[in-house]
């Protein structure tokens, strides 16, 4: 058995995160856990002012968060192979190809897309449930990316996962005491004696009732069991958590008490969130940064005010017309929408240069030849198009040329030399491309 | 049992002189089963005329879609006790044979399921199971006749190369391929009533988008009444001209999409808005949860059902909501609009406290 020496001493049974522990408030407040809680408990002696002062607003962003994970040019192809005797590898479907992005320490970032466009694949990779194909992944002076599955192992307790269903996501025969212990056995952290204790601390954190630590999975409702998989991966006080459509199952009045559940957990404990969800609106609440992939690729990433307000991507303002808005009700009628004609093109054969061109309205020549580089244009907004622009006001003519030392066509422009060669780092830096004057500027 | 008829809801906006093609009224199921009976649905009423969309909303086991199953026939008649009035175009459904159901069903009205993977047979190409529902209602007509409808159905709900992709089976259509092709069979015989069951959950929302604009242009074109039921109170607000709020078996709230989205007056419905975030709404707002899960229907709660999770019982005097279950009665927005709540002045609840917490920028603007 490998075993951390230091894991002893680094977790103590009975302490519930770290900095929350140095804060002297080492778990949620038991009202939390009594509102959301169990059904026999009801809601007696609560009245809403109370009910929605425990509700969260949307989160904020710490724009000087340093980055707890720091992903580069990460790329995952998965081989194809041909039919027969002789199983030939006969191309690759490119399910990540080169993304680069941060995660902030205690933070959150949203990863939002079609299906099929990675964004799974993504959160796969991080918890290192897939060995890239290329790239980095670095986390706490690590490559994620690079060590073997032994060297992996007392890395794996900092990144947990919450899982999407929570019907097949938890064993049926296993307690939920099993459940949400084993990580403990497996890495061997607390004595045997220590486990349940722990056990029945974490189900409380999450709202479940301590006691129930004997019961099996089938006696709990939707919303329960995804407390008890939230539970199972807290257990080891991860630094990080891949959360990957971690609501999309449950009914609508459930899916706010485990949205509420996260914040008040990432709020207790300085858990950083990779959030992966289709939901768009979900989504801009529980992250205050949002990266959209479109076939492998980010198209567009940036804080919530502009990615929501001011997207500059074709794709991402089909995307944000595409949603149904309770506000409509007022007005009646549908929506005015950008229509995306066709399907997603097959991973395993993307079209050339920008992979969105077949579905996009603006697309022109270059598009097809010159792949349009993940372009910093504001203070924390990052976008992959070479007709960048708001909604309505896309410019005729690309706005990346200068950049990249080619013509409106896309034609290499002999003797120009491309201003910008590190064009997809992660993170953000000081200065970025203005569209408006084609200059760099700062702050 | 309170149930309200239905009868002179806004008769004055309406245009065709003809009644509703669906009219539900006191609509009752019960399941036995070994612990008891469980009574899905009770004392449900509601109409829908042709050309208009009622939507339907409630958490999974509030009796959503057993109501639409039993407007179907789809209820084992030996499992399932029905009882009240459910017509379709005139013709009374509840009691009436297997033979004249199976006549109506996929005739006159037609249902969309969520999952199409499960809902297409696996073995049959798209086209054979068309051809096999149109084939059913059109006892004269050829299989070449029936073919060429099941293409023009395909090309119709924007499949391309619908004459190739007839002979495709199942899984080779992507997800919102196959939904279209499950419209397509629901449509093929021109229903005059579709109920679509979740039709959009599990798809993408530029997908979600297109089915939607589907839905709608169907509609219009063959003027049927059409059912839409979902947990999106986003689509319900694009696509709804009514709204049904269902809990635990019966209506609790029931109005135009106007009068349900932007001035509800039952706190489950309020507990509905306040739990779901909006890409538009003011990122102050709150995400208030409903607390607790839903109700066992085997033992349903004494008098409100919504009670043991309702936040405002208190404001409503003595024991009322413990033990006596509300009528369903007219709101403050108008006769059309209904509610079960005994809470005396919702109106000011609503705007006084909910409103503040789930949209503060909503606040400022009807001040």
């Amino acid at each position: 058995m490998t075993q951390d020496p230091n894991a002893e001493a680094q977790i103590e049974p009975t302490e519930v995160g770290a900095n929350a522990a140095e804060s002297g408030e080492r778990q949620l407040d038991s009202d939390v856990s009594d509102a959301y809680g169990s059904h026999e408990r009801g809601v007696d002696g609560l009245d809403f002012s109370s009910l929605a002062d425990l509700g969260h607003t949307a989160s904020e962003l710490d724009p000087d968060a340093p980055a707890v994970l720091t992903v580069d040019n990460l790329k995952m192809y998965f081989p194809v192979k041909s039919s027969g005797l002789v199983r030939r590898t006969i191309g690759h479907v490119q399910a990540v190809d080169g993304i680069s992005f941060e995660v902030p320490q205690g933070g959150s970032i949203g990863l939002v897309g079609e299906s099929g466009c990675g964004k799974s694949t993504t959160g796969r990779l991080i918890t290192r449930l897939y060995k890239p194909t290329g790239g980095s992944m670095m986390f706490e002076g690590h490559d994620l990316a690079k060590l073997s599955n032994r060297e992996m192992k007392p890395l794996r307790r900092d990144v947990q996962m919450i899982f999407q269903d929570p019907y097949t996501s938890l064993n049926p025969r296993h307690t939920v005491g099993t459940i949400v212990g084993a990580p403990l056995e497996v890495h061997n952290i607390v004595p045997k004696n220590k486990v349940l204790p722990r056990v029945q601390e974490l189900l409380e954190v999450v709202g479940l009732n301590p006691e129930h630590y004997n019961r099996y999975p089938n006696e709990f409702s939707g919303g329960q069991r995804q407390r008890i998989g939230i539970a199972r991966a807290l257990t080891l006080n991860p630094k990080m958590l891949v959360a990957d459509e971690p609501v999309s199952a449950l009914d609508v009045s459930i899916q706010a008490q485990v949205v509420n559940l996260l914040q008040d957990i990432q709020r207790e404990f300085d858990v950083a969130f990779l959030f992966i969800a289709h939901d768009l609106a979900i989504v801009r609440h529980f992250c205050p940064e949002i990266a959209v992939m479109y076939l492998g690729k980010i198209v567009e990433i940036g804080d919530r005010e502009t990615i929501y307000g001011r997207p500059h991507h074709p794709y991402t303002q089909a995307l944000l017309s595409a949603v149904p808005d309770v506000k409509q009700a007022a007005i009646g009628g549908r929506r005015e929408r950008i229509r995306l004609e066709g399907d997603v093109p097959s991973p395993i054969n993307p079209p050339s240069g920008c992979r969105f061109r077949t579905r996009c309205q603006f697309a022109q020549e270059i598009c097809a030849k010159v792949e349009p580089p993940l372009l910093q244009i504001g203070k924390r907004h990052k976008v992959a198009c070479h007709f960048a622009g708001e909604l309505g006001a896309h410019p005729a003519t690309p706005v990346t040329t200068e950049l990249l030392g080619v013509d409106d066509q896309g034609s290499t422009v002999p003797g120009a030399t491309p201003t910008n060669t590190q064009l997809t780092i992660p993170g953000y830096e000081k200065t970025w491309y203005d569209l408006g004057t084609k200059q760099t500027t700062g702050v | 049992m309170t149930s309200v008829p239905m009868t002179q809801s806004s008769a004055s906006e309406r245009t065709s002189s003809e009644g509703p093609f669906l009219e539900v009224e006191d609509l009752t199921v019960t399941f036995p089963t070994e612990d008891g009976p469980v009574t899905a649905v009770s004392g449900l009423t509601y109409s829908v005329e042709r050309g208009k969309t009622l939507g339907i909303v409630g958490e999974s086991g509030s009796g959503k879609s057993v109501s639409s199953m039993a407007v179907m026939g789809l209820h084992d008649a030996k499992s399932a006790k029905i009882s009240g009035s459910i017509r379709v175009g005139g013709t009374e459904v509840v009691g009436l044979g297997e033979s004249r159901m199976r006549a109506l069903r996929g005739n006159s009205m037609a249902m969309i399921f969520q999952d199409a993977l499960a809902a297409l047979h696996p073995f049959y190409k798209i086209g054979k199971q068309l051809e096999e529902a149109y084939l059913v209602h059109h006892s004269s007509a050829s299989k070449r006749d029936a073919r060429r409808k099941a293409i023009e159905m395909l090309d119709r709900v924007g499949i391309p190369q619908p004459d190739r992709r007839v002979d495709d089976y199942p899984h080779q259509f992507s997800g919102g391929m196959r939904q279209r092709a499950m419209i397509a069979m629901g449509l093929i015989n021109d229903p005059s009533l579709l109920i679509a069951d979740e039709p959009t959950t599990a798809l993408d929302v530029t997908v979600q988008a297109q089915i939607l604009d589907l839905l709608q242009d169907l509609q219009r074109e063959f003027n049927s009444a059409v059912i839409i039921i979902t947990h999106d109170l986003g689509v319900i607000a694009e696509m709804a001209d009514d709204v049904l709020v269902m809990y635990a078996g019966r209506c609790v709230e029931y109005g135009t999409a106007k009068q349900i989205l932007v001035a509800p007056e039952m706190p489950y419905t309020w507990g509905l808005l306040s739990s779901v975030p909006d890409v538009t709404a003011s990122t102050d707002a709150r995400l208030i949860p409903i607390p607790g899960n839903p109700p066992s229907l085997l033992r349903p709660p004494s008098g409100c059902s919504f009670h043991p999770r309702c936040l405002h019982s208190d404001k409503v005097r003595g024991d009322l909501c413990r033990t006596e279950l509300p009528a369903l009665l007219p709101a403050s927005t108008g006769t059309a609009h209904l509610k079960r709540c005994h809470l005396a002045d919702p109106v000011g609840v609503y705007q006084n406290e909910v409103l503040p917490e789930i949209a503060p920028d909503l606040v400022e603007e009807t001040r």
